[in-house]
């Protein structure tokens, strides 16, 4: 699955928790969920949760503190689907 | 009774909705409150006609099915040294919560939380509270985080 598959695919996992939709709509991968589309920090865990069972994957405490821009967010769940894979 | 865990809550009187919890384990809580007659809201909501605020309501839920769980939980996972410290203390995240029935002044109500999650700091329940006779009074989703012991990139 290459990046831009999952960036599009992070779009639907990320609309229930932005008021910000045209920002969605443009997401890069230097797209901040915090500082840009004005996530709730606290439902950054929710995002971690949706991606986990999209996925089929586990993030651990580590790999989630690194995921606060839709890159690092695109570098976990490729890095997770290749431990499992 | 499970109410050795009261003593860890940061709240002081006026603002503490916890008189007894009677069941408590990893997966969640249940535990009651009785409202004061001379609580200080009752004046002035709504004048000459005293009806529990909804935010009270939502409060006890918040201190019984969320505070008291995160409590028991960080206890279980690092013992005393997880707790709160001087500086932290709990922070609501989210709520939606249906209301179905007024409270009034003497009323008890009992307040069980189930567990949805606990993960990297953050505890999301639904709890549910309902009167004596066992009516549902409200119902909703809660989400909370003990503000120092969750994820980075919080807000601050």
């Amino acid at each position: 699955m290459d990046r831009t598959t999952i960036l599009t695919e992070l779009k639907k996992v990320l609309a229930p928790y932005t008021e910000n939709k045209e920002m969605l709509d443009g997401i890069s991968e230097e797209t901040d969920l915090v500082k840009d589309l004005k996530i709730n920090s606290a439902n950054l865990v929710d995002i971690i949760i949706d991606a986990e069972s999209k996925y089929n994957i586990e993030i651990d405490l580590d790999s989630a503190e690194k995921m606060y821009k839709v890159g690092s967010c695109i570098d976990v769940i490729i890095d997770k689907m290749n431990l499992s894979a | 009774m499970y109410n050795d865990i009261l003593t860890y809550l940061p709240y002081k009187s006026s603002f503490l909705f916890i008189d007894n919890i009677s069941a408590l384990d990893k997966d969640g809580v249940t535990g009651d409150y009785t409202l004061r007659k001379d609580a200080f809201f009752y004046e002035d909501h709504f004048r000459n006609n005293p009806v529990t605020p909804g935010v009270i309501i939502t409060e006890i839920m918040a201190q019984i099915g969320l505070v008291v769980l995160g409590i028991h939980l960080l206890i279980s996972e690092n013992g005393e040294a997880g707790l709160m410290d001087e500086g932290s203390f709990p922070l609501l995240t989210a709520t939606d919560v249906s209301f179905f029935k007024m409270v009034l002044p003497g009323e008890k109500v009992i307040v069980t939380s189930k567990k949805q999650y606990f993960r990297f700091g953050k505890l999301k329940c639904l709890i549910e509270m309902r009167n004596g006779a066992a009516e549902l009074i409200a119902k909703g989703i809660f989400s909370g985080i003990i503000k120092n012991a969750g994820i980075k990139n919080k807000a601050s």
